[in-house]
């Protein structure tokens, strides 16, 4: 009886340790807020205080300033055709190589990927960018191949791993079914990969969504920039227009803020098993 | 068989291919740069290992190893330690255990170039507001502002955005604990301080090890924060190595002599990586 009661009590103790811990997490966000929505007037007063006035118009301004809706766009596009070209392209040489790591080739080209995960971007970065705007790829069309390239890497990792555990007698029977190998591929293995494949997508989609380093050495044509590379309009500008900068942040914030309201189990599971592999 | 040994070729050579292209041949270009004094256009003369010799003696750049290195194990060990005690309560008898891991995970979906910006103007302005109204003379300032200071501010920026991801992973650790061995402890009159040292912890020790690594490795890389915190400064105090081969190298006409930091950043990454690997297994094996 008695124990039961410590119980309780170290579970509501615990549960408001970590509910006070998250306001670390809160009162960042309520700042963004409550400033996004002041007039310039108040840009001078207490930041943390509520807006004597809600300025919403702010909006309309931060997306007139970053021009939000073509950032916008190219972030999608982006976002979207990486995560369709990476999961079709990597899942598809994760099971050539998973298929054949018995030959010395492809335990080669297995080895030649991983290499890569050693290789800090920096290193590549000066030499990339003029062999990008030689190559008429200092675009998003350029940045999607990166993307797609540079996933190779850790995704081969995964697919190969978990390739391992689907045994070979599906695409077997599949094969003296007469079908053939990118066949067997697409109806067999590809849809058994569907944790992979969610994992590898979410992975991808936070990467290319949020990436600064990259569009920032490579996009030369400012009418490209993504989201996270419009936002540095607002630096240099004076303290009364900060509201508008963050306007434009949690605009810029906004789209992933609600897909992961949405799908948030799918993104932390996959977060997690891309870490664990 | 015939015919599926070729279709295997036809999925991966091609990958092959464009990892050669846009992968390798940079690597090695950069390889080939760091013994010339290419300005990244024009002409360009082969130095040997000028730029070697140089950059050991160039204080910018020793500053900028120094500051990422020493930023980069607090961060690690900062995000490590909270990350932990955070995994520890979230896997505890909580209440609203669901909405608390949602709410801890958030900052992982977010773009680290704006919530550095948001927080640059929370150092700048909305901290000291606070410190000035309740008197606090270390909170009124500006901590970006202080070179003594502007590295904590970047820490606590890095280590709130990774420890959503890095107390998911320690999480997902706890929960490969068998139950019957957390009973049969509390059985025996142990107390949680020694339970957590003497079996979860090791327990857990392939997590630290892969967490560990995962965020020196990303830290060390620092690069967004500091362009949204500091852009290297005050003065240069903040100039992370990949902020420094960025500025120098494409705006400071530094191409070869950046490209050669480039190799000797790579060459110590892969030294200390190996090295934490080292260290960190035998550990796991020893626990």
């Amino acid at each position: 009886m008695n124990n039961t009661r410590t119980n309780r009590v170290s579970t509501w103790l615990l549960t408001a340790l970590l509910a006070i811990g998250g306001l670390t997490i809160v009162i960042p966000m309520y700042f963004a807020v409550v400033t996004a929505l002041k007039s310039p007037s108040e840009m001078r007063g207490n930041l943390w205080a509520l807006p004597e006035k809600w300025m919403w118009s702010n909006f309309s301004d931060a997306i007139q300033m970053t021009d939000f809706f073509r950032a916008l766009t190219n972030s999608l596009i982006v976002t979207v055709f990486s995560v369709l070209f990476v999961v079709i392209t990597n899942s598809l040489v994760g099971y050539a190589i998973a298929r054949n790591l018995h030959k010395k080739l492809y335990k080669g080209v297995f080895v030649y990927f991983l290499t890569a995960l050693f290789i800090p971007f920096p290193i590549v970065m000066l030499p990339l960018v003029k062999e990008m705007a030689f190559l008429k790829l200092d675009n998003l069309v350029g940045l999607i191949i990166l993307y797609v390239v540079y996933n190779l890497s850790f995704n081969v990792l995964l697919y190969v791993g978990y390739m391992s555990t689907i045994p070979k007698s599906l695409e077997e029977a599949a094969m003296l079914d007469g079908a053939g190998t990118f066949q067997t591929f697409w109806k067999v293995i590809f849809p058994l990969l569907a944790p992979v494949n969610a994992t590898v997508a979410i992975l991808t989609g936070l990467w290319a969504w949020n990436d600064f380093m990259l569009p920032l050495v490579l996009l030369s044509d400012q009418s490209e920039f993504t989201l996270p590379l419009v936002q540095n309009v607002f630096q240099g500008r004076f303290t009364s227009q900060y509201n508008l900068a963050f306007s434009s942040y949690l605009l810029a914030l906004t789209p992933m803020l609600l897909i992961y309201l949405v799908f948030q189990r799918w993104i932390i599971g996959g977060v997690m098993r891309g870490a664990i592999k | 068989m015939k015919k599926s040994s070729r279709a295997f070729l036809v999925m991966a050579l091609p990958a092959v291919a464009l990892f050669l292209v846009f992968h390798t041949v940079p690597a090695l270009q950069g390889v080939f740069y760091s013994f010339t004094d290419s300005r990244g256009y024009g002409s360009w003369d082969f130095v040997g290992f000028d730029n070697y010799l140089r950059l050991f003696q160039d204080p910018l750049v020793l500053n900028s190893y120094v500051f990422t290195l020493l930023f980069a194990v607090a961060a690690t060990v900062a995000a490590n330690v909270i990350s932990l005690l955070l995994a520890l309560g979230l896997s505890a008898n909580i209440r609203f255990r669901s909405f608390m891991r949602s709410m801890y995970f958030l900052p992982a979906v977010l773009s680290v170039i704006v919530v550095s910006y948001i927080f640059n103007t929370i150092f700048s302005t909305g901290v000291p507001q606070i410190g000035k109204s309740l008197g606090i003379p270390w909170l009124s300032t500006n901590i970006l502002g202080s070179e003594d200071t502007a590295w904590i501010g970047i820490v606590i920026v890095t280590v709130w955005k990774a420890c959503a991801t890095t107390t998911v992973i320690y999480i997902a650790g706890l929960q490969t604990i068998p139950e019957d061995v957390v009973e049969a402890s509390s059985l025996d009159g142990v107390n949680s301080w020694q339970r957590f040292w003497s079996i979860t912890f090791p327990l857990i020790a392939p997590f630290f090890t892969i967490n560990v690594v995962l965020s020196f490795k990303d830290f060390v890389q620092v690069f967004d924060q500091i362009v949204a915190l500091t852009a290297g400064g005050p003065g240069t105090a903040t100039q992370s190595i990949s902020f420094l081969i960025y500025n120098s190298g494409f705006a400071g006409g530094e191409f070869g002599y950046q490209s050669a930091n480039a190799v000797m950043y790579f060459l110590v990454i892969a030294v200390l990586s190996a090295f934490q690997l080292r260290v960190l297994r035998r550990r796991e094996i020893s626990a």
